[in-house]
């Protein structure tokens, strides 16, 4: 036989057996090997990184941010980065059983030989897989224990805006935008090796370097009301207040021209064009909203091009557009018309963010998707007026109802609706909006649509609630949360006066767990205290807490309870507005008092208009960029 | 205009399934630039279509797909473009165009050879390969098919067309390979780890999961008759262009 035949891959490279691998759900996870993954030398790299994201790989690979930091460590030619995921509960056990370390997906080899472990930190509920993937690493947990064996443990992404529940278990937080300061880092760290400083030494000088913050070398102080009194450096030269690092040119900086193609679908199986930073809107319960400013727009040009490098690089079937709020980017008409005629020549589909419905958003929606088959969504957040004007949501009833006759006039006949339940200042007359919002979206298909152009004769309005949970740099900072108790009975109510409406034959109605709600504030605005609780809930066999098959809140309850922790303190509690916070430390662009002054006046039901509009003077500007000097 | 594409998947790759191989090779086509045909609609679709399946673990060096397209370059030229966009471990063989009268890829599949291992610690512990080739030349290979209703006694001889074992393998290698051509046709598909599960079953043993490495050497058609066969690689019946 003539066969063409390439042994190009030694089949016993992989970290996992062949019989370990077929006793596993979806081996294609650990395998690495996929289109555009990089792979090195190893003798002609300096630094080994390993890139994590601590949640399973179908959702760790949908992420835009690692996509970004791969790029650019493998662009350095002394850098080979590697990714590493949460090894799924099935894995997990075997690996434990057998003794089997973490492993980077690239070389199949332990976490543990490389330098550095940069784990994204992207949402509350992944804390314990952070533990999870340090563990199975052979790392120690506590960063306290580790010496120049274990690799340095990074954390960086939107959580660190508040690090101090998981200050213990990491050696140096990265406050704010990843592509600026690696590069210097990574050159401290090469620096410090070849002269043989301690680990100590080296996380001194990193100490030393805009945006890293290095827990171990503060100490915090208590008031008797458990409160913080101070957090101070123990050393000269370590700085008390550390401003977050931010990429003031997005047009001009690192982004994948060759994203990683996986081989399994993952949730975001498509090509991924983040458009903008940042969001003028200043809805006061987002967190991006404000810890992101100044909105800052990537050149319309670049975009293009990009996409179509982009698209013919991985092969992908979709592309779509990445931001806080599309339909504020300037040139989106431009970008929009220009994708719609490069895709339709290669077939590719447009998958469309959340944009604002108005003639222009539908319009293009009627362009790229099927109708009958798409819904729209709306984001009200909250069910009336005076709630939307205290969490400064500047969109009206009347903008809603227009939208959405426009919508059914053009054929769509099904409608999300996105809303919070506990919102600082609620009462039962907001959650009565809910309902009335509903039924009204429900009424005006019935007054816009004849009754023998009705497909299927009606209308399907879905409305779903989450709870409220506040965030580290929001003017709700200061805010009470509500209780699991309080959180399931305006669920409830919602429920019951959503059934009393005419129209509710047409209205669905989800609601969200609120156990992990509760939970979720406690990591938000926690402090160094609870390190303790998140250590006790891992090893009570907490992970993938995100995954409610899996979460476990009465372990949660007991790690509290064996702590002495009161969850009150950090969830329902109203903060004074002297009130010393654990992220206080960070300077994230926007000032205190500016969120203050929004706090205010949102207690006076008061709404502050976008950044176009008018400045706000929210300290942003200081970057000297962005929407504040278009 | 139809193509047929053969290719190999080794190494890794064994662990990417059936539905992930089909959604790697859309992907590859776009990156290569092949022009494609697609179905209509809004979310218009690729024509395309695979042989037979390879299960998980298993490497193969005759994959094939059947691809519709609207225009073609040559054969050398589209495998060239295709394997420029391979991963490690998938390789484009060849590509051949297909006779307008040629029966789809699946359609056409009728046996497959396969090359098998027992991996290293799995062998069993006893003089298999003698027994191997006394259990073959028994005039019936009986074997229990588990159905929804019942139990099924199934004799595979008249599906295995050939089954032979060499002490040292074709590629040096230190085990021992058993090579066999079986039907491979969707009535009568015959799986190598169901002969072997069945041959050590009358040895008093059992199979792991995961003591096989198995190779699907090639994919064949038959060009014969059913009574007189005559069985050629899939690719055979197309012509290079």
């Amino acid at each position: 036989m003539t066969k063409q035949y390439r042994e190009s891959v030694d089949m016993e490279k992989l970290a996992l057996s062949d019989e370990i691998l077929l006793k596993i759900e979806k081996p294609a996870r650990y395998i690495g090997n996929e289109v555009n993954s990089v792979t090195k030398e190893k003798s002609r790299v300096a630094i080994r990184i390993g890139m994590c994201f601590p949640d399973v790989y179908e959702i760790g690979m949908s992420h835009l941010g690692i996509q970004i930091l791969y790029d650019m460590f493998n662009s350095f030619e002394d850098v080979w980065c590697e990714r590493v995921y949460s090894p799924w509960v099935d894995l997990d056990r075997i690996m434990r059983q057998n003794h089997i370390p973490l492993f980077g997906l690239e070389s199949q080899e332990p976490v543990k030989r490389m330098d550095f472990l940069a784990i994204t930190i992207q949402y509350e509920m992944c804390y314990t897989n952070i533990l999870q993937v340090l563990d199975l690493s052979g790392i120690p947990l506590m960063a306290e224990e580790r010496t120049w064996e274990d690799p340095i443990v990074i954390g960086g992404g939107p959580c660190v805006y508040n690090p101090e529940p998981l200050a213990v278990f990491f050696d140096i937080f990265y406050i704010g935008e990843g592509e600026t300061r690696y590069r210097e880092l990574l050159d401290l760290y090469k620096a410090s090796r070849s002269r043989g400083d301690s680990r100590k030494e080296f996380l001194r000088k990193a100490a030393g370097l805009p945006g890293m913050y290095v827990p171990c070398f503060y100490e915090v102080s208590y008031r008797e009301d458990g409160t913080i009194l101070a957090m101070e450096p123990m050393e000269e030269g370590i700085p008390a207040k550390i401003t977050k690092e931010i990429e003031m040119n997005v047009s001009d900086t690192y982004y994948p021209r060759k994203p990683v193609v996986p081989f399994i679908k993952v949730t975001q199986d498509r090509v991924v064009l983040e458009i903008q930073r940042g969001c003028i809107r200043g809805c006061r319960f987002c967190q991006a909203g404000q810890v992101y400013r100044p909105v800052r727009e990537r050149d319309v040009e670049m975009l293009k091009e990009y996409a179509v490098s982009m698209l013919e690089n991985t092969g992908h079937e979709e592309i779509s557009l990445s931001s806080l709020s599309s339909s504020d980017y300037s040139r989106l008409p431009e970008l929009i018309g220009f994708l719609i005629e490069e895709c339709r020549k290669k077939k590719i589909n447009i998958s469309l963010p959340s944009l604002r419905i108005d003639a222009f958003s539908l319009d293009v929606m009627s362009k790229v998707q099927d109708v009958k088959k798409s819904s729209l969504t709306f984001a009200p957040e909250a069910g009336s007026q005076r709630l939307r004007n205290v969490i400064n949501k500047g969109l009206t009833e009347d903008v809603i109802l227009k939208g959405a006759a426009m919508a059914f006039q053009g054929g769509w006949t099904r409608v999300k609706l996105y809303f919070m339940l506990g919102l600082p200042g609620e009462t039962e007359e907001d959650i009565r909006g809910i309902a009335d919002l509903c039924n009204k979206i429900a009424a005006a298909f019935f007054e816009n649509v004849p009754k023998d152009k009705r497909v299927n004769g009606k209308v399907q309005i879905v409305a779903s609630t989450s709870f409220f949970v506040p965030k580290p740099f929001t003017p709700f900072q200061w805010s009470g949360m509500c209780t699991k108790e309080e959180f399931l009975d305006k669920a409830h109510l919602t429920r019951v006066r959503i059934r009393e409406q005419l129209n509710q034959k047409s209205i669905k109605y989800n609601w969200h767990e609120a156990d992990v709600s509760v939970l979720e504030g406690v990591l938000a605005r926690g402090d160094r205290k609870i390190s303790r609780v998140i250590l006790k809930a891992y090893e009570k066999g907490c992970i993938f807490d995100a995954w409610s098959e899996y979460f476990r809140n009465d372990l949660w309850m007991e790690a509290f309870e064996e702590c002495g922790i009161d969850i009150g303190f950090y969830t329902s509690r109203e903060r004074t507005p002297e009130e010393v916070f654990p992220w206080d430390f960070i300077d994230c662009g926007v000032t205190r008092e500016f969120l203050l002054r929004e706090w205010q006046k949102a207690v006076a039901e008061t709404g502050t208009p976008n950044c176009r509009v008018q400045c706000q003077g929210c300290g942003a500007n200081r970057f000297g960029g962005g929407v504040c000097f278009e | 205009m139809k193509l047929r594409i053969k290719f190999a998947k080794t190494g890794v790759m064994r662990f990417v399934g059936h539905l992930d191989v089909m959604r790697y090779f859309q992907k590859a086509i776009r990156r290569a630039g092949i022009d494609i045909a697609y179905s209509g609609g809004f979310s218009p679709h690729q024509i395309m279509s695979f042989a037979a399946p390879l299960g998980l673990g298993l490497q193969s060096r005759g994959e094939y797909m059947d691809i519709e397209v609207n225009s073609y370059t040559s054969s050398e030229d589209m495998k060239q473009r295709l394997n420029q966009t391979m991963v490690p471990g998938m390789e484009v063989l060849s590509v051949t165009m297909l006779g307008d009268q040629e029966k789809n890829a699946m359609a056409s599949v009728a046996a497959a050879e396969y090359s098998v291992r027992f991996r290293k610690g799995c062998e069993p512990d006893f003089d298999w390969v003698s027994r191997l080739k006394l259990f073959y030349d028994k005039p019936s290979v009986m074997v229990t098919k588990q159905t929804k209703k019942s139990r099924l006694e199934v004799d595979l001889k008249p599906a295995i067309y050939s089954l032979s074992v060499s002490e040292s393998a074709s590629d040096g290698r230190d085990r021992a390979e058993i090579r066999m051509f079986v039907d491979a046709s969707s009535a009568g598909n015959v799986k190598p780890r169901m002969i072997l599960e069945a041959f050590l079953a009358e040895n008093g043993r059992t199979l792991d999961e995961a003591a096989l490495e198995i190779t699907r050497e090639d994919t064949y058609t038959n060009t014969g008759t059913a009574e007189q066969p005559v069985f050629v690689p899939l690719d055979a019946v197309g012509r290079a262009f």
